[in-house]
Protein backbone atom coordinates (compact mmCIF):
# COMPACT_ATOMS: atom_id res chain seq x y z
CA UNK A 1 0.00 0.00 0.00
CA UNK A 2 1.48 3.29 -0.91
CA UNK A 3 -0.28 6.96 0.17
CA UNK A 4 -1.16 9.33 -2.52
CA UNK A 5 1.17 12.19 -2.66
CA UNK A 6 -1.86 14.36 -4.31
CA UNK A 7 -4.60 13.03 -1.51
CA UNK A 8 -2.97 11.31 0.89
CA UNK A 9 -5.35 8.37 0.17
CA UNK A 10 -4.17 4.84 0.49
CA UNK A 11 -3.78 3.48 -3.27
CA UNK A 12 -3.19 -0.62 -3.68
CA UNK A 13 -0.46 -1.63 -6.09
CA UNK A 14 -1.64 -5.04 -7.28
CA UNK A 15 0.78 -8.02 -6.78
CA UNK A 16 1.42 -8.47 -10.49
CA UNK A 17 2.47 -5.04 -11.10
CA UNK A 18 5.14 -4.10 -13.14
CA UNK A 19 7.38 -1.02 -13.59
CA UNK A 20 6.23 1.60 -16.02
CA UNK A 21 2.83 0.74 -14.95
CA UNK A 22 0.36 3.59 -14.31
CA UNK A 23 -1.89 3.88 -11.12
CA UNK A 24 -4.69 5.90 -10.20
CA UNK A 25 -5.55 7.36 -6.98
CA UNK A 26 -9.61 5.64 -6.15
CA UNK A 27 -10.22 8.88 -4.02
CA UNK A 28 -8.55 12.25 -6.05
CA UNK A 29 -7.98 10.75 -9.55
CA UNK A 30 -4.46 11.59 -9.72
CA UNK A 31 -2.29 9.10 -11.92
CA UNK A 32 1.44 7.80 -10.87
CA UNK A 33 3.93 5.58 -12.23
CA UNK A 34 5.59 2.28 -10.70
CA UNK A 35 9.22 3.39 -10.46
CA UNK A 36 11.12 0.84 -8.49
CA UNK A 37 12.33 1.87 -5.29
CA UNK A 38 14.44 0.43 -2.46
CA UNK A 39 11.69 -1.70 -0.93
CA UNK A 40 9.15 -2.54 -3.55
CA UNK A 41 7.53 0.63 -5.67
CA UNK A 42 7.91 4.58 -5.69
CA UNK A 43 5.06 6.64 -7.01
CA UNK A 44 6.08 9.01 -9.28
CA UNK A 45 3.21 11.47 -10.90
CA UNK A 46 2.57 10.04 -14.36
CA UNK A 47 3.24 12.05 -17.40
CA UNK A 48 -0.49 13.43 -18.71
CA UNK A 49 -1.41 11.85 -21.84
CA UNK A 50 1.71 12.90 -24.83
CA UNK A 51 1.23 14.97 -27.58
CA UNK A 52 2.33 12.17 -29.43
CA UNK A 53 0.69 9.98 -27.86
CA UNK A 54 -1.23 6.48 -29.53
CA UNK A 55 -1.28 3.30 -31.77
CA UNK B 1 19.74 -16.63 -21.03
CA UNK B 2 19.49 -14.63 -24.30
CA UNK B 3 15.65 -13.56 -24.66
CA UNK B 4 13.18 -15.09 -27.72
CA UNK B 5 11.31 -11.27 -27.33
CA UNK B 6 12.01 -7.99 -26.27
CA UNK B 7 8.88 -6.06 -25.61
CA UNK B 8 10.00 -1.92 -26.16
CA UNK B 9 7.61 -0.35 -24.11
CA UNK B 10 7.31 3.17 -22.49
CA UNK B 11 4.01 2.76 -20.52
CA UNK B 12 3.24 -0.56 -19.38
CA UNK B 13 -0.80 -1.01 -20.88
CA UNK B 14 -2.80 -4.18 -20.40
CA UNK B 15 -1.47 -5.12 -23.94
CA UNK B 16 2.39 -5.20 -22.41
CA UNK B 17 1.02 -7.31 -19.60
CA UNK B 18 -0.94 -9.33 -21.49
CA UNK B 19 2.54 -10.21 -23.86
CA UNK B 20 4.27 -10.39 -20.57
CA UNK B 21 1.44 -13.21 -18.69
CA UNK B 22 1.31 -15.14 -22.18
CA UNK B 23 5.02 -15.26 -22.29
CA UNK B 24 5.47 -17.22 -19.10
CA UNK B 25 2.15 -19.37 -20.25
CA UNK B 26 4.47 -20.29 -23.28
CA UNK B 27 7.50 -20.51 -21.75
CA UNK B 28 8.80 -17.95 -23.69
CA UNK B 29 11.83 -15.69 -22.79
CA UNK B 30 10.63 -12.38 -22.76
CA UNK B 31 13.10 -9.12 -21.82
CA UNK B 32 10.81 -6.28 -20.96
CA UNK B 33 12.58 -2.70 -21.90
CA UNK B 34 11.19 0.49 -20.52
CA UNK B 35 12.37 2.98 -23.63
CA UNK B 36 12.50 5.97 -21.49
CA UNK B 37 15.74 4.33 -20.51
CA UNK B 38 17.64 3.05 -23.04
CA UNK B 39 20.23 4.31 -24.57
CA UNK B 40 21.94 2.76 -28.12
CA UNK B 41 25.45 3.40 -29.03
CA UNK B 42 24.58 3.43 -32.62
CA UNK B 43 28.43 2.64 -33.17
CA UNK B 44 28.06 -0.49 -31.60
CA UNK B 45 26.40 -3.78 -32.34
CA UNK B 46 23.76 -3.54 -29.92
CA UNK B 47 23.21 -6.50 -26.68
CA UNK B 48 20.69 -9.40 -27.27
CA UNK B 49 17.00 -8.47 -27.85
CA UNK B 50 15.73 -11.79 -29.53
CA UNK B 51 12.61 -9.97 -32.01
CA UNK B 52 11.85 -6.92 -31.02
CA UNK B 53 7.60 -6.17 -30.18
CA UNK B 54 7.28 -2.10 -30.48
CA UNK B 55 4.75 -1.13 -28.40
CA UNK B 56 6.33 2.56 -27.30
CA UNK B 57 2.92 4.61 -27.04
CA UNK B 58 4.34 7.63 -27.97
CA UNK B 59 4.80 8.01 -31.84
CA UNK B 60 8.60 10.17 -31.54
CA UNK B 61 10.14 7.27 -29.52
CA UNK B 62 8.31 4.70 -31.23
CA UNK B 63 9.49 5.44 -34.16
CA UNK B 64 13.43 6.50 -33.01
CA UNK B 65 13.92 3.55 -31.32
CA UNK B 66 13.21 1.22 -34.24
CA UNK B 67 14.81 3.20 -36.42
CA UNK B 68 17.90 2.51 -34.05
CA UNK B 69 17.23 -1.10 -33.09
CA UNK B 70 16.63 -2.32 -36.75
CA UNK B 71 19.54 -0.35 -38.35
CA UNK B 72 21.66 -2.03 -36.08
CA UNK B 73 20.60 -5.61 -37.28
CA UNK B 74 17.62 -5.73 -34.74
CA UNK B 75 14.49 -7.47 -36.07
CA UNK B 76 11.52 -5.12 -34.95
CA UNK B 77 7.91 -5.91 -35.34
CA UNK B 78 6.90 -3.30 -36.84
CA UNK B 79 9.71 -2.08 -39.09
CA UNK B 80 10.77 1.26 -39.44
CA UNK B 81 8.94 1.55 -42.65
CA UNK B 82 5.48 0.40 -40.99
CA UNK B 83 6.03 2.87 -38.71
CA UNK B 84 6.33 5.97 -41.11
CA UNK B 85 3.78 4.51 -43.83
CA UNK B 86 1.05 3.76 -40.96
CA UNK B 87 1.84 7.01 -38.85
CA UNK B 88 0.82 9.07 -41.71
CA UNK B 89 -2.63 9.02 -42.79
CA UNK B 90 -1.30 11.25 -46.03
CA UNK B 91 1.03 8.27 -46.41
CA UNK B 92 -1.18 5.71 -45.60
CA UNK B 93 -3.28 6.84 -47.79
CA UNK B 94 -1.17 7.06 -51.16
CA UNK B 95 0.16 3.13 -50.14
CA UNK B 96 -3.75 2.44 -49.77
CA UNK B 97 -4.65 3.92 -53.76
CA UNK B 98 -1.33 2.30 -54.62
CA UNK B 99 -2.63 -1.59 -53.53
CA UNK B 100 -6.48 -0.64 -54.43
CA UNK B 101 -7.39 -1.02 -51.10
CA UNK B 102 -10.98 1.43 -51.48
CA UNK B 103 -10.79 4.09 -48.85
CA UNK B 104 -12.50 7.65 -48.33
CA UNK B 105 -11.74 10.12 -50.64
CA UNK B 106 -9.38 12.88 -49.49
CA UNK B 107 -7.72 16.57 -50.27
CA UNK B 108 -4.19 17.91 -48.93
CA UNK B 109 -3.70 21.64 -48.62
CA UNK B 110 -0.54 23.02 -47.86
CA UNK B 111 -2.04 26.67 -46.50
CA UNK B 112 -5.64 27.58 -45.15
CA UNK B 113 -6.17 29.74 -48.32
CA UNK B 114 -5.77 26.36 -50.01
CA UNK B 115 -7.81 24.54 -47.94
CA UNK B 116 -10.88 26.69 -47.76
CA UNK B 117 -10.53 26.64 -51.81
CA UNK B 118 -10.94 23.48 -51.84
CA UNK B 119 -13.81 23.29 -49.23
CA UNK B 120 -15.42 25.93 -50.96
CA UNK B 121 -14.97 24.09 -54.63
CA UNK B 122 -15.40 20.26 -52.80
CA UNK B 123 -18.58 21.17 -50.53
CA UNK B 124 -19.02 20.29 -46.67
CA UNK B 125 -19.15 18.01 -44.41
CA UNK B 126 -15.39 17.18 -44.20
CA UNK B 127 -13.75 15.80 -41.88
CA UNK B 128 -10.01 17.59 -40.69
CA UNK B 129 -7.09 15.30 -39.37
CA UNK B 130 -3.87 15.54 -38.60
CA UNK B 131 -1.60 13.71 -40.65
CA UNK B 132 -0.13 12.53 -37.65
CA UNK B 133 -1.78 11.44 -34.88
CA UNK B 134 -4.19 9.23 -33.05
CA UNK B 135 -7.33 8.39 -30.68
CA UNK B 136 -9.30 10.87 -32.47
CA UNK B 137 -6.91 13.98 -30.86
CA UNK B 138 -7.45 17.03 -33.18
CA UNK B 139 -10.02 15.65 -35.68
CA UNK B 140 -13.17 17.80 -36.46
CA UNK B 141 -16.02 17.59 -38.61
CA UNK B 142 -16.00 21.07 -41.01
CA UNK B 143 -19.96 21.48 -41.82
CA UNK B 144 -19.74 24.81 -42.63
CA UNK B 145 -17.23 27.77 -44.18
CA UNK B 146 -17.82 28.96 -40.60
CA UNK B 147 -16.43 26.12 -38.95
CA UNK B 148 -13.67 25.64 -41.36
CA UNK B 149 -12.64 29.04 -41.06
CA UNK B 150 -12.70 28.58 -37.22
CA UNK B 151 -10.98 25.04 -36.81
CA UNK B 152 -8.07 26.27 -39.75
CA UNK B 153 -6.98 29.14 -38.50
CA UNK B 154 -6.13 27.58 -35.09
CA UNK B 155 -4.56 24.88 -36.71
CA UNK B 156 -2.22 28.16 -38.33
CA UNK B 157 -0.88 28.67 -35.32
CA UNK B 158 0.16 25.12 -34.38
CA UNK B 159 3.52 23.05 -35.17
CA UNK B 160 4.00 22.95 -38.91
CA UNK B 161 3.17 19.55 -39.24
CA UNK B 162 -0.86 20.74 -38.34
CA UNK B 163 -0.68 23.23 -41.34
CA UNK B 164 -0.68 19.98 -43.63
CA UNK B 165 -4.87 20.45 -43.72
CA UNK B 166 -5.80 16.46 -44.72
CA UNK B 167 -9.50 16.73 -45.78
CA UNK B 168 -11.14 13.75 -45.99
CA UNK B 169 -15.06 12.80 -47.11
CA UNK B 170 -17.37 12.19 -44.61
CA UNK B 171 -18.21 9.09 -44.78
CA UNK B 172 -21.89 8.30 -44.04
CA UNK B 173 -22.24 4.59 -42.89
CA UNK B 174 -24.16 2.90 -39.38
CA UNK B 175 -22.95 4.26 -36.44
CA UNK B 176 -19.63 2.08 -35.93
CA UNK B 177 -16.54 1.15 -37.58
CA UNK B 178 -14.54 -2.23 -37.33
CA UNK B 179 -11.18 -2.51 -35.74
CA UNK B 180 -9.47 -5.55 -37.03
CA UNK B 181 -6.28 -7.14 -35.47
CA UNK B 182 -3.96 -8.67 -38.30
CA UNK B 183 -1.17 -11.06 -37.50
CA UNK B 184 0.51 -11.86 -40.10
CA UNK B 185 -2.31 -12.54 -43.03
CA UNK B 186 -4.99 -13.38 -41.24
CA UNK B 187 -7.50 -11.46 -38.89
CA UNK B 188 -7.30 -12.57 -35.55
CA UNK B 189 -10.29 -10.87 -34.18
CA UNK B 190 -12.56 -8.20 -35.44
CA UNK B 191 -14.77 -5.88 -33.41
CA UNK B 192 -17.27 -3.12 -34.37
CA UNK B 193 -16.78 0.43 -31.96
CA UNK B 194 -20.07 1.81 -31.52
CA UNK B 195 -20.51 5.20 -30.50
CA UNK B 196 -23.08 7.92 -30.79
CA UNK B 197 -20.67 10.47 -31.51
CA UNK B 198 -19.60 9.77 -35.11
CA UNK B 199 -16.24 9.50 -33.95
CA UNK B 200 -15.90 5.66 -32.44
CA UNK B 201 -12.51 5.69 -30.91
CA UNK B 202 -12.39 3.44 -27.90
CA UNK B 203 -10.47 6.18 -26.34
CA UNK B 204 -13.36 8.77 -26.97
CA UNK B 205 -16.00 6.32 -25.47
CA UNK B 206 -16.71 3.84 -28.38
CA UNK B 207 -18.10 0.38 -27.12
CA UNK B 208 -16.71 -2.95 -28.26
CA UNK B 209 -19.26 -5.49 -30.37
CA UNK B 210 -17.84 -8.86 -31.93
CA UNK B 211 -17.53 -8.26 -35.71
CA UNK B 212 -17.73 -11.28 -37.59
CA UNK B 213 -14.75 -11.68 -40.23
CA UNK B 214 -15.68 -12.16 -43.82
CA UNK B 215 -13.86 -12.90 -46.70
CA UNK B 216 -14.19 -9.22 -48.02
CA UNK B 217 -12.98 -7.99 -45.28
CA UNK B 218 -9.87 -10.19 -44.66
CA UNK B 219 -8.72 -9.51 -48.14
CA UNK B 220 -8.88 -6.17 -47.66
CA UNK B 221 -6.95 -6.22 -44.53
CA UNK B 222 -4.25 -8.23 -46.44
CA UNK B 223 -3.58 -5.63 -49.02
CA UNK B 224 -3.79 -2.91 -46.23
CA UNK B 225 -1.05 -4.61 -43.91
CA UNK B 226 1.01 -5.39 -47.11
CA UNK B 227 0.78 -1.46 -48.27
CA UNK B 228 2.01 -0.28 -45.53
CA UNK B 229 4.46 -2.95 -44.91
CA UNK B 230 3.06 -4.40 -41.47
CA UNK B 231 3.42 -7.37 -39.41
CA UNK B 232 0.81 -6.93 -36.66
CA UNK B 233 -1.32 -4.14 -37.38
CA UNK B 234 -4.96 -2.72 -36.78
CA UNK B 235 -6.89 -2.03 -39.62
CA UNK B 236 -9.59 0.17 -38.91
CA UNK B 237 -12.81 0.16 -41.70
CA UNK B 238 -16.00 1.59 -42.08
CA UNK B 239 -19.24 0.69 -44.00
CA UNK B 240 -19.61 3.16 -46.38
CA UNK B 241 -23.62 3.60 -47.54
CA UNK B 242 -22.12 4.45 -50.52
CA UNK B 243 -18.70 1.99 -51.58
CA UNK B 244 -18.91 -0.49 -48.79
CA UNK B 245 -16.04 -1.45 -47.07
CA UNK B 246 -13.28 1.23 -47.22
CA UNK B 247 -9.78 1.42 -45.03
CA UNK B 248 -9.28 4.75 -43.14
CA UNK B 249 -6.42 3.62 -41.13
CA UNK B 250 -4.00 0.78 -40.23
CA UNK B 251 -2.56 0.99 -36.44
CA UNK B 252 1.20 0.48 -36.41
CA UNK B 253 1.22 -0.45 -32.57
CA UNK B 254 -2.48 -1.21 -32.20
CA UNK B 255 -4.76 -1.87 -28.72
CA UNK B 256 -6.31 -5.15 -28.42
CA UNK B 257 -7.62 -4.84 -24.88
CA UNK B 258 -11.15 -4.51 -25.65
CA UNK B 259 -10.73 -7.35 -28.71
CA UNK B 260 -9.25 -10.26 -26.22
CA UNK B 261 -12.13 -8.83 -24.22
CA UNK B 262 -15.35 -9.31 -26.00
CA UNK B 263 -14.06 -11.63 -28.64
CA UNK B 264 -12.33 -14.45 -26.12
CA UNK B 265 -9.23 -14.46 -28.46
CA UNK B 266 -5.93 -14.92 -27.01
CA UNK B 267 -4.24 -12.21 -29.24
CA UNK B 268 -1.26 -11.29 -27.05
CA UNK B 269 -0.09 -15.40 -27.98
CA UNK B 270 -0.65 -15.25 -31.17
CA UNK B 271 1.66 -12.01 -31.53
CA UNK B 272 4.11 -14.22 -29.70
CA UNK B 273 4.04 -17.03 -31.54
CA UNK B 274 4.02 -14.84 -35.04
CA UNK B 275 6.86 -13.12 -33.78
CA UNK B 276 9.03 -16.31 -32.73
CA UNK B 277 8.03 -17.50 -36.12
CA UNK B 278 9.60 -14.58 -38.42
CA UNK B 279 12.77 -14.85 -36.49
CA UNK B 280 13.40 -18.24 -37.62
Amino acid sequence: MSKCEECDADISIPSDALEGEIVTCPECGASFELAKGSDGFDLKPAQTVGEDWGQ
Amino acid sequence: MNPDVTILYDTIRWEEKSLLEAGKKKDINIQMIDCKKLALDLEKKPEEYGVVIQRCVSYYRNLHSTAALEGLGVKVINCLNTGVFAGNKLFTHMLLKKFKVPTPDATVAFSKDAALQALETQGYPKVIKPTVGSWGRLISKLNDKDAAEGIIESRENMYPIYQVHYLEEFVKRPPRDIRAIMVGDKIVAAIYRISKHWKTNMALGGVAEPCEVTQEMEEMCIKAKNAVQGDIVGVDLMESDEKGLVVHEVNNTTEYKNTVRVCEVDIPSLMLEYALKIEK
